[in-house]
């Protein structure tokens, strides 16, 4: 069987019409793993024996009758997420031998329709990072070309799904952590407004920014993820009390009274020829599809990137404190007191950009400098609503570049981390603001990398933005 | 180890990392010292913007009064709980002896 | 001699009475096997998030409202970081600059004085896990992580070590009132820091100390006594006092500087993103506002106003709220509400504090006390056979009717029998008989005592007398 261009949708429609089993289904794709993964590096670790149990499970549960939106299918989840019974790296040393007592809600969500958890994929450790070269274990290369990077955090997830070792996966999204990489390696990732999707049971980088979202072949199939997984949940007090539509049957095919913003300040200098022309000529067949195209402002978005690593690293800097070698995973040896165990196991434990994370983020809480920094950060966080709030008065979506360029080369951007932050400008933004935000493939340049077009919708507009997504995606068949 | 702040605004790589618990080597702290000024000093420039009279977000969804009912339930397995722990002493985590 | 005065504030953390923890839904109950009542949100694990407990905030509004405190309109919580390994997370949810209640008082008798020591605040945060030390190593039980604590800060409003005492004893009074703590010391329900600072009158407050972590409320009279003794004589040496935590140590009877170096704090507060604010309806506040107890010192003026019962018994029967409750349904049907208060504060106290029990627990009801004391006001009862009756009660309940009936305890008042009995006493004691007619009044008190015997207690003691006299006179 060949599972390198099936999409969970299509896969969903064979088991239905019994052309094959998930048995099948999960073996072909076991086999794509096999084959590929040792030059590709998305996986962290496969269960196949689980993952064919669960699939014998499911086809058990086909035939006795029983239904599920996701019965049988094989989905790979990012390393951050709790899976009961499996281990949860976060990419990092420091979880070392820590085995999840409990399921994340989206994933108990996802099993509850019949999903198979087949794999766990690589990440940015503690999803730091825009390349996936920061996991403890190796990076993950990029499908498109084997010297450049997947992107990252979620570049397991994206590069899973690319490459065809992978139906649709499960990545999450900080500040680009699901678009950046599935531009990157040219598949569709959704990132939901906040609050949209419970985060009980992701490992918490940033708690006020962090979404679970859907990384897939098919802006249905993200759909189809989304409503499965989305809602609210009382182990989350931030998960919202909002209706859950049928995404996937709400989908659009034409863009008729759509009304689509290009914000100037996502077209700058220094980013990409081809990037800004692809995008530009996706805008141009969105116009053809018949949405209307308008100028918009976001006046804001020069200080994204700087309230951004304020208030991601702020948070981080307490979310991670708790990985200290007293209750799970790695304890360094040889400590003569519980301070001394927690600066050598939290030293071995955690990666260069992991610890200088920490680190801004403990300065800019520290005695003296909330106010300059945290507090300044959060208020520029208000001024970035408001200019999307301004924007989608005028507007229904935004289309956007993700990212200025497209895959860089592994090691290019390693030893200069500024750098690296500078190119989340345009992804950034969503996080701070709350928004959703869907990436979809439209284009390549010269060298064949792919290029994403960026949807950005209101809070709880997943609805439009999957429907943009849809029709231009269809445009392109 | 430093354990003083420094007076000027400037980040103090090795003050810092004792207040997270990150034993540095000399030449991370050194390294770090180096690329941190230079993104703090990129940071800093949230302080050109006038955020004079702007109310600081701290939920970008509006919530409020999100409770639970108060009723108990079973937890994890002891076993379960205590295989995870790097180190156990009669059912407890044990850690290098506390001095208070 | 000394011219230096002290100053106290005092931070008293109190267990609230939640099933459940503060952000999970693990058992509260004390004494449980090590770690067995934890989960993936009170250990701290990868993902797990917190969620509001809605009866511990209700709990605490309740107390501050009780205590006067104001309920702001938006409270909120935050993340406090400081690593311990008694903390899950590493930092600990609490509030910084918005809590649930702010202001307040308690007010306490001191030196005969009435006055009211202010509150700064009331905020409610999460409880740490217990470290227990073992020769070489410590290690950590998480069933205490979690549990609800209310913290209530004080203004240095405190002069002496009896003033504190005085204002924990009254703030126990009115947490136990209001029903939001079982305020079981033994079990660490209450726990203080104290801050102390001693200066000479007019002076600006000394530089303050900080004993942490008291869990008996002699343990912070006698630590507040010694560290103000210790402040003096350094001062009066010449020394000075420095800024730090100390700690107390119950058997050698003296506060020690913590050798660690959490002296040093940056507890880098934020809001904690993982929890809404509490924004609390105006009018749900005023509901609890009005279904709160009365407090024990009006209750206490009440009680002696509609009761006509002495300030002291008030003051007695108020202390404890449901001894008070129960006098007081006793009493609404009773012509004789000081017996029943006589009844309580002898017979009854004395009986619970022997069997160390509560008065919710005993099957008596405040209606069969009532009709006792009734009994014995009709005289269908003498005294000694009213606390038989009392003591029955006491341990099965029942109708005192029922069982003056049952046990034949009835007093005897029929003049009739009562004489019988007398001409016999007389009879078969001569001697004393004549011995009363020669004046030794003593000898009717015998007689008395005899007939008594005769009728197995249930003769009404003044009738025979009485007879007697007129039997001999």
């Amino acid at each position: 069987m060949d599972v390198k261009s099936l999409t969970l949708t299509g896969a969903g429609e064979l088991l239905a019409r019994g052309d094959c089993t998930s048995v099948e289904l999960v073996t072909a794709v076991a086999d794509a793993i096999r084959r590929t993964d040792a030059a590709i590096g998305a996986y962290l670790t496969v269960d196949e024996e689980s993952a064919l149990s669960q699939a014998r499970a499911a086809d058990e549960a086909r035939a006795a009758g029983r239904m599920g939106r996701l019965l049988g299918l094989p989905v790979a989840v990012k390393d951050v997420l709790n899976v009961r019974g499996q281990p949860c790296t976060c990419a990092s040393r420091i979880l070392q031998g820590y085995l999840s007592p409990y399921d994340a809600t989206a994933v108990a969500r996802l099993r509850a329709e019949g999903a198979v958890m087949l794999g766990r994929t690589n990440m940015d450790e503690f999803a730091m990072g825009s390349s996936t070269e920061n996991s403890a274990f190796h990076p993950t290369r990029n499908p498109h070309a084997a010297d450049h990077v997947a992107g990252g955090s979620s570049g397991g997830s994206a590069a899973a799904v690319a490459a065809g070792e992978a139906l649709a996966a499960i990545g999450t999204d900080t500040g680009g952590s699901i678009r950046q990489p599935a531009s990157f390696c040219g598949c569709v990732g959704l990132k939901p407004s906040y609050g949209r999707v419970s985060r009980y049971g992701l490992t918490a980088f940033a708690s006020s920014l962090d979404q679970i979202g859907p990384m897939t072949r098919s802006v249905r199939d993200a759909a189809l993820l989304l409503e499965v997984m989305a809602g609210r949940d009382p182990m989350d007090s931030t998960a919202v009390d909002a209706a859950v539509p049928p995404y996937a049957a709400r989908l659009r095919e034409d863009l008729r009274g759509v009304r689509l913003g290009r914000p100037r300040e996502y077209f700058v200098d220094g980013m990409s020829a081809e990037v800004a022309a692809a995008v530009d000529a996706a805008t141009r067949r969105c116009r053809d599809l018949g949405a209307e195209i308008v100028e918009v402002s976001l006046p804001h978005t020069e200080y994204a990137v700087a309230a951004y690593y304020i208030i991601a690293t702020a948070e981080a800097s307490a979310n991670l404190a708790r990985f200290d070698g007293v209750r799970y995973g790695f304890r360094a040896a040889g400590a003569t007191d519980p301070i001394d165990m927690y600066g050598k196991t939290r030293a071995q434990g955690f990666g260069a950009e992991v610890k200088r994370r920490i680190i801004l983020g403990t300065y800019v809480l520290s005695s003296g400098y909330y106010d300059a920094y945290y507090l300044s950060a959060q208020k520029m966080r208000t001024l970035i609503r408001r200019d999307f709030d301004a924007a989608f008065e005028r507007c229904d979506a935004l289309l956007t570049p993700v990212t200025p360029t497209t895959a860089f080369r592994l090691g290019e951007k390693t030893s200069d981390p500024l750098a690296m932050y500078l190119g989340d400008i345009f992804t950034v933004t969503a996080n701070l603001a709350g928004i959703c935000g869907l990436s979809v493939p439209c284009g390549a340049d010269a060298g064949g990398l792919p290029i994403g077009l960026q949807i950005l919708g209101p809070a709880f507009g997943e609805e439009v933005v999957l429907s943009v997504g849809h029709a231009f995606e269809r445009s392109r068949a | 180890m430093t354990t003083e702040k420094r007076d000027s605004s400037d980040i103090d790589v090795a003050y810092v990392a004792h207040l997270a618990r990150l034993h540095l080597t000399a030449d991370e702290r050194e390294c770090f010292q180096a690329q941190l000024e230079q993104i703090v000093h990129y940071v800093r420039k949230i302080g050109e913007a006038d955020l004079r009279g702007v109310e600081p977000t701290a939920h970008v969804v509006p919530i409020r009064n999100i409770f639970r009912e108060d009723e108990s339930r079973e937890g994890l397995d002891r076993d379960e709980v205590l295989a995870n722990a790097p180190s156990v002493i009669l059912e407890q985590f044990q850690v290098p002896r506390i001095v208070e | 001699m000394s011219k230096l005065a002290s100053t106290i504030g005092l931070e008293v953390h109190v267990q609230l009475k939640t099933r459940s923890k503060m952000f999970c839904a693990c058992a509260t109950a004390f004494g449980a096997p090590p770690n067995t009542q934890v989960c993936p949100v009170c250990l701290g694990y990868p993902g797990a998030m917190p969620v509001m407990n809605g009866e511990a905030v209700r709990l605490t509004v309740l107390t501050g409202l009780m205590l006067g405190c104001t309920i702001p309109p938006r409270a909120k919580f935050d993340r406090k970081s400081y690593f311990y390994p008694d903390m899950p997370k590493n930092y600990q949810i609490s509030q910084y600059d918005m809590p649930l209640c702010l202001g307040g008082g308690v007010e306490i008798e001191a030196g005969g004085r009435t006055r009211t020591v202010r509150l700064t605040r009331i905020h409610l945060e999460e409880d740490v896990a217990k470290n227990m030390h073992f020769e070489t190593t410590s290690g950590v039980d998480f069933n205490r992580a979690g549990v609800p604590l209310m913290e209530i800060v004080t203004e240095p409003d405190l002069h002496s070590p009896e003033e504190a005492m005085a204002f924990l004893l009254a703030l126990k009074q009115m947490l136990l009132y209001v029903g939001v703590s079982d305020c079981n010391l033994e079990q660490g329900n209450v726990r203080c820091d104290v801050n102390a600072s001693v200066a000479a009158p007019g002076d600006p407050l000394g530089v303050k100390t900080e004993i942490k972590n008291m869990n008996t409320f002699k343990g912070v009279f006698h630590a507040l006594g010694y560290e103000i003794g210790r402040q003096i004589a350094v001062l009066e040496a010449g020394g000075r006092i420095v800024q730090e935590t100390r700690r107390w140590d119950v058997d050698a009877g003296v506060t020690a500087s913590m050798r660690t170096k959490e002296n040093e704090h940056d507890y880098r507060y934020f809001p904690e993103p993982d929890l809404a604010p509490v924004e609390l309806d105006a009018a749900l506040v005023e509901g609890w506002r009005r279904g709160l107890p009365e407090a024990p010192r009006e209750r206490r003026q009440r009680m002696v106003r509609a009761y006509g019962i002495p300030d002291y018994d008030a003051g007695v029967l108020a202390a404890d709220r449901p001894v008070a409750d129960f006098f007081e349904a006793a009493a609404r049907g009773s012509k004789n509400p000081k017996a029943v208060s006589n009844w309580i504060m002898t017979e009854m106290l004395r009986l619970l504090s022997e069997r160390e029990t509560d008065i919710r627990n005993v099957p008596v009801a405040p209606r069969a006390l009532a009709r006792l004391v009734e009994m014995v006001d009709a005289g269908t009862l003498n005294s000694n056979k009213a606390k038989e009756v009392f003591a029955v009660l006491f341990e099965q309940g029942g109708d005192p009717d029922r069982i003056v009936g049952e046990r034949g305890l009835a007093q005897v008042s029929d003049e009739a029998a009562i004489e019988g009995m007398v001409d016999k006493v007389v009879r078969e004691n001569e001697k004393s008989a004549a011995d009363y007619r020669n004046g030794k009044q003593a000898a009717l008190q015998f007689l008395v005592g005899q007939v008594m015997r005769l009728s197995r207690g249930k003769a009404n003691p003044s009738m025979a007398a009485e007879l007697l006299r007129k039997r001999l006179g």
